[in-house]
């Protein structure tokens, strides 16, 4: 196609016409949850307004039915209060926990891809350590070291996830250092600081942020994997790991006490799989 | 070297009123016809784009799987081929006919060697037993020339230059003597003592008695083999006619357009692309981006800066082998750029043109040596001292797309080159910018759009916008235009030429198409190996080359032949035992 023609036919497209593409129906799906979600983490009361907490040891271990959705647990909280106000835990739990991650791999990989090969040679080696471990057993390890605790938890989590981010972003800088345009910079006079904050961050940091989303939900199930062992929220706390830890006690009675609170693990860890991969094939057409 | 089953005198090749379209679009290619007759070349001719390999691809069944592809006849060797099925077009495949194609390192399996390759087809296709193939594969080597054949055949594709491995794959596409033999711009990718080579190899199949169809953008490289020329233009044949005809008396449109837009033998200043439909005059708020040269101001510059504006002493520059080893990239290469002229430096692949042309953008710090602008020091002042200086000279490179950040559009890197804050958001751009694209002939809704979603054409023009945006006094352009078409190129070196005369620019054009130098410059710079081995006035290294390597590289140069040929005798470069 000849100069002229392209220009044409780009300027017979209205304003910034990248072809949109319609929802599918499982990022519909993902899209309303997420939603739902957000809401209860905000504002739990405008979902649930009883108290997460509020005992009624009269109507225990009742299924779920009119009055209890979810049903109730054995000191007779309501299931569906709880599993409303437990979302707040898990996500800020997740986000903390990928920012953590986030935080620290951006710091080592960016020391590792920009300060010459000693330092890339020493951090590469620390990280190499950190991949022996199971990230799970890492974690564990973190506990063990400063108690449980929904605090010591989320560090934890996000201490775990750290290497591999830290990977991922030294090898994107290593690419997007020598790509044409960093060098097209140098030539326009640019400073590296100004080429660092510019080109090569922005450039690596934004396939980061699709990866991020995906890490999230990743993180909410370790997170939950936590409290259910006993080591993040203590037991009375209205987080989905502590319930289903509560409820394994009564699992072949009383099955909503664990069935309800792992649901919501799962549909929370796909809802930002979905959206991450949905965010992802969007990034990549633009 | 036909194995005869043709009837007579009758067409290798007949193809009536192919259409193909694909999905449920608009035909790409709408009813093409032609013949060809064994050991006769055809050559399909045309711009990117313009339907060429589509139609190659139709007559071996590659179109693709939804390709839908009717014609009024097409025939192979006098049998019917339309509407075969995949399991009868593999057994006609590379025994009814062979494909060469452009980039010999991708078509041929990186991890087998060539000589497995080329056997591959005398396995399917003949009942030759073990040694008889290797004998074959053998003689084929040898057939196109490759030296050595015994030690070549067990060399992987990589372990190969560009020509052997061409010349490999044209092995592997005649294994089973095909009377019709299919060349994708088969020089493409190759230095032009290499692609002379291959061309006169392809000559000698075709007067073989195979029937060669040549498919190429590039006029002059197809006026040294082809018998006749068909002219593609949008999915249609603008024009068939025997080649002297069509190189020299083109009655279509398209074909004089693109024979204008041919740089070689054409002197300095004069137009190449038509009265340019891009380029409005005057500024849209009558504001001047540039000071116009002559003007007070820059008369007085002139008498206190040197005339010289750019000066190589003595580069040199090495580089680490993956065995440790040094190899010299860049040996002791030294010139003069005097103000407002143009130096061309040619050379083939690995000759270190790039390098130098990192050298002298300070990219890169020489090893020895030094370069100076305006008689200050360059590469030998700090990073920090020569930032100042860096808007002074501006920088065109061959992968405009690839030089521009992916994340922004058009108004953020001609923004971020003005040095003006600019936000995405904001559909208000500063008139610098609008000045800036007028300068290139661009339209102002170019500035919406990211690079990748304009053309070559359109990509490079955005690169020029950039290097002028610093008001630039040298411009460093490494093969501006090499992954242009003909007649894009022809437009950007117009513009190049343009913006030299408005704003008396000095030039260094790194190409390794001579044509396109020959064009440019003033002083041509010739290099091999790292040396420049002749520099000189443009006009006397083409007339008289004193060293023998420019020579060569001067004889291999596909042009258009001076007036129609009495037959097709055009004297080939010396064969080069590197190949």
């Amino acid at each position: 196609m000849s100069d002229l023609e392209v220009q044409a036919e780009l300027a017979s497209r209205p304003g910034h016409a990248a072809p949109t593409r319609r929802f599918g129906a499982a990022e519909t799906v993902a899209g309303i949850l997420a939603l739902f979600l957000v809401v209860s983490a905000v504002a739990p009361q405008f979902l649930a307004p009883g108290d997460p907490l509020a005992i009624d040891p009269l109507s225990a271990f009742q299924p779920p039915n009119g009055a209890h959705a979810f049903g109730t647990d054995e000191s007779g909280r309501d299931l569906y209060t709880r599993v409303v106000h437990g979302t707040q835990y898990s996500l800020v739990i997740g986000v903390a926990a990928t920012a953590i991650g986030l935080g620290l791999g951006v710091v080592l990989g960016t020391l590792a891809g920009m300060l010459g090969r000693v330092v890339d040679f020493t951090v590469n080696r620390f990280l190499e350590v950190l991949f022996a471990f199971p990230g799970l057993l890492l974690a564990l390890l973190f506990i063990v070291i400063f108690g449980p605790g929904v605090a010591t938890a989320t560090i934890a989590v996000g201490l775990s996830t750290a290497p591999g981010y830290a990977r991922i972003i030294r090898a994107q800088l290593i690419t997007v250092r020598s790509a044409a345009f960093v060098e097209a910079a140098t030539a326009l006079g640019r400073s590296r600081w100004q080429i660092l904050w510019r080109h090569i961050l922005p450039n690596t940091l934004a396939p980061l942020f699709v990866l991020a989303t995906l890490g999230i939900g990743q993180a909410i199930v370790w997170a939950a994997t936590l409290s259910y062992l006993g080591l993040g929220a203590e037991p009375p706390t209205a987080e989905w790991g502590a319930m289903l830890s509560a409820g394994r006690t009564y699992i072949t009675s009383a099955w909503w006490m664990s069935f309800f609170p792992g649901l919501f693990i799962v549909l929370t860890a796909v809802t930002a799989t979905v959206l991450g991969r949905s965010i992802d094939r969007r990034m990549r057409h633009i | 070297m036909n194995n005869g089953n043709s009837g007579g005198a009758a067409a290798a090749l007949t193809v009536s009123n192919l259409r193909v379209g694909f999905g449920g679009a608009e035909p790409v290619i709408r009813g093409v016809s032609f013949t060809i007759a064994p050991g006769e070349c055809l050559a399909i001719v045309g711009e990117s784009g313009s339907g060429k390999s589509v139609t190659a691809r139709s007559l071996l069944g590659l179109a693709g799987a939804n390709a839908r592809i009717t014609a009024d006849r097409l025939e192979l060797d006098g049998q019917s081929v339309l509407d075969l099925t995949d399991r009868a077009w593999r057994a006609r495949r590379g025994k009814d006919i062979g494909l060469v194609m452009q980039d010999a390192l991708v078509s041929l399996d990186p991890l087998r060697p060539i000589g497995r390759e080329i056997a591959d087809s005398l396995r399917l296709h003949t009942s030759l037993g073990a040694a008889a193939r290797a004998r074959r594969v053998l003689e084929l080597l040898d057939a196109v020339g490759l030296p050595d054949p015994r030690l070549q055949v067990h060399k992987l594709s990589g372990q190969l230059s560009g020509g052997e491995r061409q010349r490999a794959l044209i092995a592997a596409a005649i294994a089973l003597d095909p009377p019709v033999l299919i060349a994708d711009e088969p020089t493409t990718a190759l230095d032009v003592t290499v692609q002379a080579q291959i061309l006169m190899l392809l000559e000698e199949i075709t007067r073989a008695g195979t029937a060669v169809l040549m498919i190429s953008h590039d006029l002059a490289v197809v006026s040294r083999l082809a018998h006749r020329v068909a002219v593609m233009h949008d999915g249609l044949l603008v024009e068939t006619g025997s080649a002297g005809q069509v190189l020299h008396a083109p009655r279509a449109e398209q074909t004089r357009r693109m024979v204008a837009a041919i740089p070689a033998d054409r002197p300095r200043g004069t137009r190449l692309s038509p009265a340019d439909a891009h380029r409005r005059s005057g500024t849209p708020d009558g504001t001047p981006l540039f000071r116009t040269p002559g003007t007070v101001e820059s008369t007085v510059e002139s008498a206190v800066e040197s005339a010289v504006a750019l000066e190589a002493i003595g580069l040199t520059q090495t580089f680490r082998r993956p065995d440790g080893s040094r190899q010299l990239a860049v040996d002791n290469v030294s010139f003069t750029l005097h103000r407002g002229t143009t130096l061309g430096i040619v050379g083939e692949s690995g000759s270190g043109k790039t390098t130098t042309a990192r050298l002298l953008l300070a990219l890169l710090p020489p090893e020895h040596g030094e370069v100076q602008v305006f008689g200050q020091p360059w590469s030998a002042a700090s990073e920090k001292s020569r930032r100042t200086l860096r808007a002074s000279v501006g920088a065109i490179y061959q992968d405009a797309l690839g030089s521009f950040d992916p994340r922004w559009n058009v108004a953020e890197i001609l923004a971020d080159a003005l040095g003006v804050r600019h936000s995405r958001r904001t559909s208000h751009h500063p008139a610098r910018l609008a000045t800036l694209l007028d300068e290139v002939g661009l339209a102002a809704t170019t500035l919406h759009r990211r690079p990748l979603e304009l053309s070559g054409g359109q990509r490079q023009r955005v690169g020029i916008a950039r290097a002028l945006a610093g008001r630039p006094k040298i411009l460093v352009c490494d093969e501006p235009v090499s992954s242009l078409d003909v007649s894009v190129q022809a437009q950007v070196l117009d513009l190049l030429d343009d913006v030299q005369r408005e704003h008396g620019l000095s030039l260094v054009f790194i190409s390794h198409d001579l044509g396109v130098v020959q064009h440019v410059s003033d002083q041509i710079a010739v290099m091999r190996a790292g040396r420049i081995v002749e520099i000189g006035p443009a006009a006397s290294v083409f007339a008289a080359p004193q060293h023998a390597y420019s020579a060569q590289l001067l004889a291999a140069v596909p042009r258009l032949p001076a007036r129609p040929p009495p037959g097709r005798k055009t004297p080939f470069g010396e064969k080069d035992p590197i190949g």
